[in-house]
């Protein structure tokens, strides 16, 4: 039994009400029936992204099941896969399925509202959680070391100069809100935290009015100026917070009751700010305890339950709820959500009934406007596993951040927040474009040859109907080398594009091909 | 005084909009501290080395005469561990069915069921509080915590009281032992092997998360780029394959079919070391720790730790130099004992310089703990079940701000003392500067509420223990050099000396109403005259971001 379950049990909470447990109490919320502000001002183009942690590391294996690796999967982690009878099938694709508890998320996918990203993560991994996640959050390589955040560096183009005459008529609200206590380093900016954390909107607090006077120059003026900076910015913010949560509310009845799904009770939050006209385009919330490195499941014969099913029960019915309050009060045009973890896990269970740290992983972006479908290969699983192996990397995480920024955020220069360009992957609708298209569409005949390759290489493609192909050669790190073809426009039918070898130095390479409404990512190797 | 080093950062914003992120670092170096010493200087050793500056202990440490005698004292720490937590949580819901009232719980079975264990484990954490906000003037408690936060375990993950307790006692203990004695303790500790899941690693199926964390966290980490290798993490792993945990009896043991015998190859990060395999596995665990504790890396990235815990977060060139390199060749040259290390570090200057004080962004429980001790305020309690929910309802407080003792966030502990380049900063954030500030409200204005008890602080007897506290700027400056690390302005003192003068600008009305207080003892109404207006200002001082400062 864990805290939670015995403070619950314990019945002895009630004295101890006024201070929740990491509580997130909207009990009391109003739900105050008329205006609702669709307020589109300020926040750049009115879009909100939600971002969800699944802190710990996410088995994506066992998440998005590649079925047509199941043999494979089998010799490796025979004591815990999903028997692949009782994974949830998908339409349109045949080798992938989802895991037995994600129903919601099932019918979400089924109802065109969901993309998932394969074997995202960055190169040379390294395995800890905390250089990881700092990777993560910063959007910096696996050997630099960042100390602004990369949604930092984002709200700080946005919004130049914060927090010098913030808040103000066209942004009154926090620029980034982070259900909790403390603000993720993904918010840091130059200066400070561009974002602000909350437990409960409802909690206001009068500070003191407190002189304004110049702080020493010494570590103590250093550190007492922040604690004023924060203190007033909190003022200020909770104004506005309570302001949006007392207009705000839920429609959808798919929220479990408060309490039983930890996650649905932020993204119920997130709902309710939105809903009350908040103009802020950013919200994370997170759910830990995916780092399963012992009990996954919790019986050998049927590893359809226990810990890790339980966790992605939680994350498919929060995220289904949230997206159906969004439908039902016709905010989902102009909201989307992420899902992200600091890595995957190994390929091989070990005699734990866990896996152990692992490199890339699937991760699942959702919202009506994201091109529904999935994003690259399934992984390929070796016969024989060695020890610790993992998955490589097809996707760099910054490739989705900047999909983000360019598709969803409408910024014409997400390099200039990501210090280096990175393919664009068809995950958003952009702003300006109503279509839906698919991107789980295959680019068919695709390949490459010869490769490895010395001097030139050749990829072949066929487009279904004529339209603009970007071709893009990848380094290691993600970053865009070279243009080859510059969304250059084709006739339907079999092409070929040269790749020349030029100043190359031997190595792994990636090369990126899209088309209206597919692309592929694939290794390419020079000798 | 040496010249302050300034980092040019953020060149793009000026300087004079924002405080940038400590651009100063501290004056000294490690050279024994021959200045001053007075009120301040044992109030600021205090601030940094117990929870919380209560006068009798700051009048105690300066009757010693020296800086020296005072670090000797604090660092003179009982050898007796505390008599063990007890059943204090019998009540009309849950009676544990194998440990009578009173009677301590810490060597039961655990309760495989969990309900004892939710209350073993409470009963626990705030017993532990309670040492924290009661100890006497010595380092021990605060020692525990830090290395509570080095070698983190969460309660909540492993949920067996017992564990949580043995150790808790065994960081206490251990304090300001040897460091490869308790590294050695800890890795066999059963909470531990619980925690990184030890005790399921076997031969044929290694687990990496204790080796791993063992390596980047414990010992060796991550600061430099020259470090240990994927390779050694599962070598390592290897060599602690087999332990295992008497459920009965929770002592720890070898079972060497599970164990590795094999040879066990390192890279050259441990100069291609090789351990050799046996059924032996206290002896691979002797060599491995050899091998760890022959880098150098070992002292520095402890020392950094101590120096981060104890003094400031900011570590540039000059600090790295002058401060953590000396202090690990003091730990390398002491078999690395803990006691040399705090020692040197405690009496130099570079502790004791007036421009270092002030700058420690308290830890949630230096806040809470702080408020009561200012106030030289116990946990005070009737009957058992109150004993157990008044440190309850003051551990869900501290959870609020984001410290739970017995469950930081993970195995690396609080974020505060390791997320660069943040630090200490991510204490403060809107949610948590308010619930500081409810509960030094709520101390000093209202109060906690068990079914027999309540707890707030005494804000008349804070006055009455200075000499002058009929007048109103003597008894205001003593207050503020309890509370507060440095003086405050002039104007700012007038704002608060109104608080005690409800707005008049004669002082004569504060002496007034103290001596009618004095002369006319059991006056209710004199006495809520001046409670009133101190507890105000009392709430007044706690809520200016000074007092989140040590």
């Amino acid at each position: 039994m864990k805290r939670r379950n015995f403070l619950k049990y314990a019945g002895i909470t009630a004295g101890a009400a006024a201070f929740p447990l990491n509580g997130y109490s909207l009990d009391t919320m109003p739900r105050l029936p008329f205006l609702k502000a669709l307020a589109e001002g300020g926040n750049p183009n009115g879009r909100v992204l939600v971002l969800i942690e699944l802190t710990g590391g996410n088995d994506g294996l066992n998440t998005f099941i590649p079925l047509d690796q199941y043999n494979a999967l089998s010799n490796a982690r025979a004591n815990l896969l999903i028997p692949e009878n009782q994974t949830l099938s998908l339409n349109g694709t045949v080798n992938n399925a989802l895991h037995p508890s994600m129903t919601h998320l099932r019918n979400m996918y089924n109802d065109n509202l969901v993309s998932v990203v394969q074997n995202v993560g960055y190169p040379d991994q390294d395995y800890s959680h905390f250089r990881s996640m700092d990777i993560w959050m910063t959007g910096a390589d696996s050997d630099q070391y960042l100390d602004t955040g990369w949604l930092g560096r984002f709200l700080e183009l946005e919004y130049p100069g914060f927090p010098t005459g913030y808040p103000n008529a066209d942004m009154p609200d926090p620029l980034a809100v982070e259900i909790g206590s403390l603000v993720s380093q993904s918010l840091m900016g130059s200066v400070l935290p561009m974002g602000f954390a909350i437990n409960d909107p409802d909690a206001f607090y009068q500070f003191v009015n407190d002189l304004v006077e110049p702080a020493p120059n010494t570590p103590y003026g250093d550190e007492l100026e922040y604690i004023r900076l924060i203190t007033q910015q909190a003022q200020v913010y909770y104004n506005a917070i309570k302001n949006a949560a007392d207009l705000g509310y839920n429609l959808s009845n798919m929220y479990p009751a408060q309490g039983e799904n930890r996650l649905a009770d932020q993204l119920k939050i997130v709902a309710q700010l939105i809903s009350g006209g908040m103009k802020t385009p950013i919200y994370i919330v997170k759910i830990g305890g995916f780092d399963t490195h012992s009990e996954q499941i919790a019986n050998p014969n049927d590893p359809t339950v226990g810990n890790h099913a339980n966790l992605l029960h939680l994350v498919s019915e929060a995220i289904g709820a949230f997206q159906d309050d969004m439908i039902l009060q016709g905010l989902d045009d102009r909201v989307a959500g992420m899902t992200y973890s600091e890595f995957g896990r190994t390929i091989a269970s070990n005699a734990s009934l866990g896996t152990d740290h692992g490199a890339a992983a699937p991760l699942f972006v959702f919202g009506t406007n994201v091109i529904p479908g999935i994003i690259g290969d399934n992984p390929n699983i070796p016969n024989q596993v060695f020890g610790s192996e993992d998955l490589p990397m097809q996707h760099d995480f910054r490739s989705v951040y900047a999909s983000a920024l360019q598709d969803w955020f409408g910024i014409t220069n997400p390099e200039q927040v990501l210090n280096g360009t990175f393919p664009i992957l068809p995950i958003f609708n952009a702003p300006s474009s109503g279509t839906h298209a698919q991107s789980g569409k295959q680019l068919e005949s695709l390949a490459v040859y010869p490769n490895p390759f010395r001097e030139t290489s050749t990829v072949r493609f066929t487009l279904p109907e004529a339209g603009r192909v970007n071709l893009v050669l990848i380094d290691m790190n993600g970053r865009i080398l070279r243009t080859v073809l510059d969304n250059v426009y084709f006739p339907a039918g079999e092409h070929l594009a040269p790749i020349e070898r030029q100043d190359l130095p031997p190595g792994q390479y990636f090369f990126q091909i899209r088309t209206e409404g597919a692309s592929a990512t694939k290794p390419l190797v020079a000798i | 005084m040496v010249d302050l080093p300034v980092e040019p950062i953020h060149s793009d914003i000026p300087a004079s909009q924002f405080p940038e992120m400590a651009t100063i670092t501290l004056n000294g170096d490690l050279t024994p501290y021959n200045g001053p010493w007075g009120f301040d200087q044992a109030a600021h050793l205090l601030r940094r080395t117990t929870f919380g500056v209560r006068k009798g202990d700051v009048d105690q440490l300066v009757a010693l005469g020296s800086a020296d005698a005072a670090v000797d004292f604090i660092l003179d720490v009982p050898v007796d561990a505390p008599a063990p937590p007890i059943n204090n949580y019998n009540n009309p819901d849950f009676t544990d069915p194998d440990v009578p009232s009173g009677q301590t719980w810490v060597n039961a079975l655990p309760d495989f069921t969990g309900q004892a264990e939710g209350f073993r484990i409470e009963s626990w954490r705030g017993w532990w509080l309670q040492h924290m906000v009661e100890s006497e003037p010595h380092i021990r408690e605060k020692m525990t915590l830090f290395w509570h936060n080095h070698f983190a375990t969460q309660t909540s993950e492993v949920f067996i009281g017992r564990l949580a307790y043995q150790n808790n006692a065994l960081l206490r203990s251990m304090a300001l032992g040897n460091f490869k004695a308790l590294v050695r303790a800890v890795t066999l500790d059963p909470m531990m092997l619980v925690y990184l899941n030890g005790y399921l690693n076997h031969k044929d199926a290694p687990d990496e998360n204790y080796s791993r964390e063992l390596q980047e966290l414990f010992t060796v980490g991550k600061d430099t780029l020259d470090h240990y290798t994927e390779d050694d993490v599962v070598a390592a792993a290897r060599v602690l394959t087999g332990w295992r945990i008497n459920p009965s009896t929770a002592d720890v043991f070898l079972d060497f079919t599970a164990h590795d015998t094999s040879n066990k190859q390192f890279s050259s990060f441990y100069n291609n070391t090789v351990i050799t395999g046996s059924i032996n596995g206290d002896a691979e665990l002797d060599a491995l720790l050899d091998m760890i504790f022959n880098t150098n890396e070992v002292a520095a990235y402890i020392c950094r730790k101590i120096y981060r815990y104890f003094i400031y977060y900011k570590i540039d060139q000059t600090v790295e130099d002058d401060i953590i390199q000396p202090l690990a060749q003091v730990f390398r040259d002491n078999n690395y004992d803990i006691k040399p290390v705090l020692e040197t570090l405690f009496k130099s200057e570079h502790f004791f310089d007036a421009m270092n004080t002030g700058c420690y962004i308290k830890n949630p429980i230096d806040l809470m703990a702080g408020v009561l001790r200012n106030f030289n305020q116990n946990i005070e309690t009737s009957t058992l079940l109150d004993s157990f929910l008044m440190p309850l309802y003051l551990n869900y407080t501290a959870n609020s701000m984001q410290m739970l003792p017995g469950d930081p966030p993970n195995v690396a502990g609080w974020s505060a003392y390791r997320q660069l380049p943040v630090y200490y900063r991510i204490w403060v954030t809107a949610d948590t500067i308010r619930n500081r500030n409810i509960f030094s409200d709520t101390m000093t204005l209202y109060y906690y509420e068990t079914p027999n008890d309540r707890l707030n602080v005494d804000s008349v007897a804070m006055a009455e223990q200075f000499d002058s506290p009929d007048d109103p700027n003597m008894l205001l400056d003593d207050i503020l050099r309890l509370l507060l690390p440095q003086e405050i302005s002039l104007a700012k003192k007038t704002l608060l000396k109104s608080i005690l003068l409800s707005g008049q600008t004669n002082d004569f009305y504060w002496t007034l109403a103290w001596n009618n207080y004095v002369n006319n003892p059991g006056d209710q109404m004199a006495y809520e005259t001046v409670r009133f207006r101190l507890a105000l200002l009392h709430k007044y001082i706690m809520n200016l971001p000074e007092y989140q400062l040590a």
